[in-house]
């Protein structure tokens, strides 16, 4: 049992990592990784909102949706859950770190878009995972993209002191290293 | 009985000594004029106390210590007082600072002084006096004022004083020209020494590439008497091992805190020249007017150590020398690691001056451009510290304040090991300098902007407080008439509607100076 | 449920509605709960802004701008800050640093005002000027600069009826002389260039 849910964890956070083996949610990725405390923030902001809508979404879906017949409606109506998650995300951040805030600026409504977060909220539904499950998928989707985000920000920090030639500068570097870091984790493929 | 530690990091550089024949004393005589910086330490500038056309002896006093971290000027020789203005000063800046200039009228006519024999039944305040008196500064390049190093901050005890011998910087060897000639005093001055700051135990630190100083110590030593437990130590030459916080580190085996200081650990360090200063000036009462200055490299015909009178003239001890210019491209003042080229070689020598360096073009070759960093990691494993010196390379080219902090680049001793390791030749010293002096500055700007905002947001207030003030006063007036006007009609409807018409009058008129008069 | 099966447009609206109703009513209780006062994100910029209170930027002193800024205003157009300023502001608000605007005022070495006190009328209109209370005087009494105080704004300058004050550079000497950044040339084909 144990050993299922630590599985299912490494699975998530490393072997089928969101950003760089399944490329989902790369915008915020691309977009916030500038600075290390920022891309921090973005990543406590996204498992918040991951771990709640996942379970939210998986309550919706059991007690609403299927007894109701309505399973057609799940796209909409998981869209509807991530958007409350992340507004009431956004009012938090404000209260909590008004810098954060200014600072993320619109990426945190983008959250909303993130198609990890839709992605976490689908794929829970189409592996028939219990709620135990899905909370922990939608958990270890959050960890894996924090750990891709915290790693790739600290990389771009640096590149953005380093002499890089001109034609480089800027997002053309941070994609090739996004890049060469994805051909990395597909080294755990298989290890799961 | 201590055994030496290592450190980490350090290079091995070609010594290069024995161009100057350490351990004979050679004099550079006395020039025709002397040009005497007020300023030869850290800290700030005593006040002259002589005037121009005033006739001076040797020893006299010029310029006095007005401040604790100021140290006190006499004149080297006897000689007229010909100008006090700014002057060539050596620094890297080669910018000019007020200077004595002294016409030495050739008699070397000195006072005459008083000692204090009997030191050790003397208070340490009063011996601490005669030391800042003596115009003593640390004399291994620092120019630490010695007084204030001594007076330590209260609650802070010292159990170890280290004469630091050590002398790891290439070319240089006026310490060790001391010690082989006049050991004796550098450890009866280590006594005073040890005495003033409370220490148990002395050590002196030779490296082990001065074997005749080495002996000259230990002979020293076994011939004297100390209340203190004393051990000449010796370690294998490295640089920069004379470091205070690497010799620390070598003999003891602590290492002095991030951004501490070693009397936190309970340790003083002291050049030998300060320490037989010292001495000169606790038992003889005399000043601190020459000191021993190696001047070296092959672009000279006479190297070696000689013993010159603070304010000689660069350019009179090239001429002393017989510098050959045919082949030299620059004039430095220090080592070859830690050492600045001058331009003008008019600039006098000063307490700090341990090493003049006048090297041939093929001798110590014009470093090549820089090229791009290859981030091969030699410079980590040169740095003495123990810091990253590639990050802070990077840091200080992006100018991020924030991590050039958080990598200790306050830390770093400007020792020139990871410049000298790099093999794209990067000055990466340089960079540090300029990295810690744009944050000192930023530093004083925050504080005078946050004293700039605190005196506004003062103002704000009183501005506030005094219109708060003059509309309660109106707002009072205006009752008190209207008090008046209504007390007065009751007496007589007349007088009340004169009362009232002047109550009304009033009121309009103090209605449209309402507005504040601080905005005129 | 028999409506499903019957109308299931109907349901699904229904149950949609229901969805965002539940939904929209916990948001508005955490809108209220999560309420902010003030802006604590102005403070932080002023912080960094030189307080020199000249209006060059255009508002009257540097907590408005700050203010302006937290809103959303651009970071570049206060010329006593210079681009050390401007660094700073992009380094904390996370945007890209952009050049001092020209149309505010140009970077210039610091300056510090002097009355020239043998035309000093003692009218005081210089003193109520300034915003750091850096003149000391009365009326009808001799004024003068406090130099270490002065930061240099020049709001004293248009007040004063006999144009007695002058904006002198402050002096630097070599206690003031700091090491310079290498130049950057990557390889050896670059310096020979420059």
């Amino acid at each position: 049992m144990l050993a299922e849910y630590a599985l299912l964890l490494v699975g998530t956070v490393l072997v089928n990592n969101f950003v760089l083996v399944q490329f989902l949610g790369l915008c915020p990725f691309m977009g916030v990784s500038n600075k290390l405390e920022t891309a921090i923030g973005m990543s406590a902001a996204t498992t918040f909102v991951l771990t709640l809508a996942s379970a939210c979404s998986y309550l919706t879906y059991t007690w609403l949706l299927v007894p109701l017949d309505l399973t057609y409606l799940r796209t909409i109506s998981f869209i509807l859950v991530i958007a409350v998650v992340v507004q009431f995300t956004e009012m938090v951040v404000r209260k909590s770190s008004p810098l954060l805030h200014r600072v993320l600026g619109v990426y945190l409504p983008l959250i909303t878009t993130n198609c990890a977060v839709l992605g976490v909220a689908l794929l829970n539904i189409n592996k028939a995972h219990t709620f135990s499950q899905s909370l922990l998928y939608g958990f270890g989707a959050a960890v894996g993209f924090s750990l891709v985000l915290v790693l790739f920000s600290a990389m771009r920090e640096r590149l953005a002191v380093a002499d890089v030639p001109l034609p480089f500068q800027g997002a053309a570097i941070g994609m090739i290293a996004a890049g060469l870091a994805s051909l990395a984790f597909m080294g755990f493929a298989g290890l799961v | 009985m201590r055994s030496a530690h290592a450190i980490h990091g350090g290079i091995h550089p070609d010594e290069a000594k024995a161009l100057a024949a350490p351990g004979k004393l050679l004099d550079a005589g006395i020039p025709d004029k002397l040009v005497l910086p007020l300023s030869q330490h850290i800290g700030r500038q005593p006040e002259a106390v002589v005037a121009v056309g005033e006739a001076v002896k040797g020893g006299q006093l010029l310029a006095l210590a007005e401040s604790p971290m100021s140290v006190s000027l006499h004149a080297p020789t006897s000689g007229i007082v010909t100008a006090i203005e700014d002057r060539p000063v050596p620094h890297p800046s080669g910018m000019t600072n007020l200077c004595i200039e002294l016409q030495c009228d050739g008699e070397d006519d000195w006072l005459t002084f008083t000692g204090i024999s009997n030191w050790r039944a003397t208070d340490r305040t009063k011996l601490i006096e005669a030391i800042s008196g003596a115009g003593i500064a640390g004399m291994g390049g620092a120019g630490f004022p010695t007084a204030v190093k001594l007076n330590g901050s209260p609650g802070q005890s010292i159990d170890t004083l280290i004469i630091n011998g050590t002398e790891c910087e290439p070319y240089i060897s006026s310490d060790d020209t001391l010690m082989q000639i006049d050991a004796p005093s550098i450890v009866a001055g280590a006594e005073i020494l040890a005495y003033i700051v409370g220490a148990k135990e002395i050590l002196f630190a030779v490296e082990d590439n001065k074997p005749t100083a080495l002996t000259a110590m230990h002979d020293a030593v076994a011939a004297s008497e100390s209340e203190c437990q004393r051990d000449v130590m010796t370690f294998p030459t490295k640089y920069p091992s004379g470091g205070e916080k690497q010799l620390i580190e070598i003999l003891t085996g602590k290492q002095v805190p991030s951004g501490g200081l070693p009397a936190h650990l309970g340790i003083v360090c002291q050049n030998p020249g300060t320490a037989v200063a010292v001495h000169a000036a606790i038992l003889e009462g005399k000043p601190l007017t020459e000191r021993i200055v190696t001047l070296t490299g092959e672009a000279l015909g006479k190297p070696g150590n000689y013993r010159v009178r603070l304010g000689t003239p660069i350019s009179h001890l090239l001429a002393v020398t017989e510098f050959d210019p045919s082949n030299n491209r620059r004039l430095i003042h220090g080592g070859p690691m830690m050492g600045f080229a001058l331009e003008n070689s008019d600039v006098p020598v000063i307490k700090t001056t341990n090493c003049v360096l006048v090297p041939t073009e093929q001798e110590l070759p014009t470093p090549p451009p820089a090229q791009a960093c290859i981030r091969c990691g030699h410079c980590a494993e040169a740095c003495p510290a123990s810091l990253l010196p590639q990050q802070l390379y990077w840091y200080a080219r992006a100018k991020d304040q924030e991590q050039l902090e958080k990598h200790h680049l306050f830390d770093c001793i400007e020792c020139g090991a990871c410049s000298w390791v790099c093999p794209s030749h990067i000055p990466l010293v340089q960079y540090y300098r300029a990295a810690k002096g744009s944050i000192i500055d930023a530093r004083a700007e925050k504080i005078r902007s946050d004293r700039s905002r605190e005196r506004f947001e003062a103002r704000q207030e009183r501005v506030e407080r005094e219109l708060a003030a003059r509309e309660a006063q109106r707002a009072a007036r205006r009752a008190a008439a209207q008090k008046k006007a209504d007390t007065d009609a009751d007496d007589d409807p007349i007088a009340a509607a004169i009362a009232r018409a002047k109550a009304k009058k009033q009121a309009a008129d103090e209605a449209p100076s309402a507005v504040p008069d601080a905005d005129s | 449920m028999s409506l499903v099966d019957t109308q299931p447009v109907l349901a699904a609206l229904i149950a949609l509605l229901g969805l965002g109703i539940t939904f929209g009513a916990i948001l508005g209780f955490a809108s209220i709960r999560f309420r902010t006062e003030g802006n604590p994100l102005a403070d932080q910029i002023n912080q960094i802004l030189p307080q020199t209170q000249c209006g060059q930027c255009g508002y009257p002193g540097c907590k408005p701008y700050a203010a302006a800024i937290a809103e959303g205003d651009v970071i570049n157009k206060c010329p006593p800050g210079g681009q050390e300023t401007i660094d700073a502001l992009a380094d904390l608000l996370d945007v890209e640093s952009m050049p001092l605007d020209a149309e505010h005022g140009e970077e210039k070495a610091p300056k510090v005002a002097f009355i020239r006190e043998a035309e000093c009328i003692g009218c005081t209109k210089c003193i109520q000027a300034c915003p750091v209370d850096a003149i000391l005087g009365a009326a009808k009494v001799m004024h003068t600069v406090i130099a270490d105080e002065c930061t240099g704004c020049d709001l004293c300058l248009d007040p004063c009826p006999v144009d007695c004050i002058d904006m002198i550079e402050r002096k630097t000497g070599i206690q003031h002389w700091r090491w310079e950044l290498p130049s950057d040339n990557i390889i050896a084909s670059d310096r020979a260039a420059a």
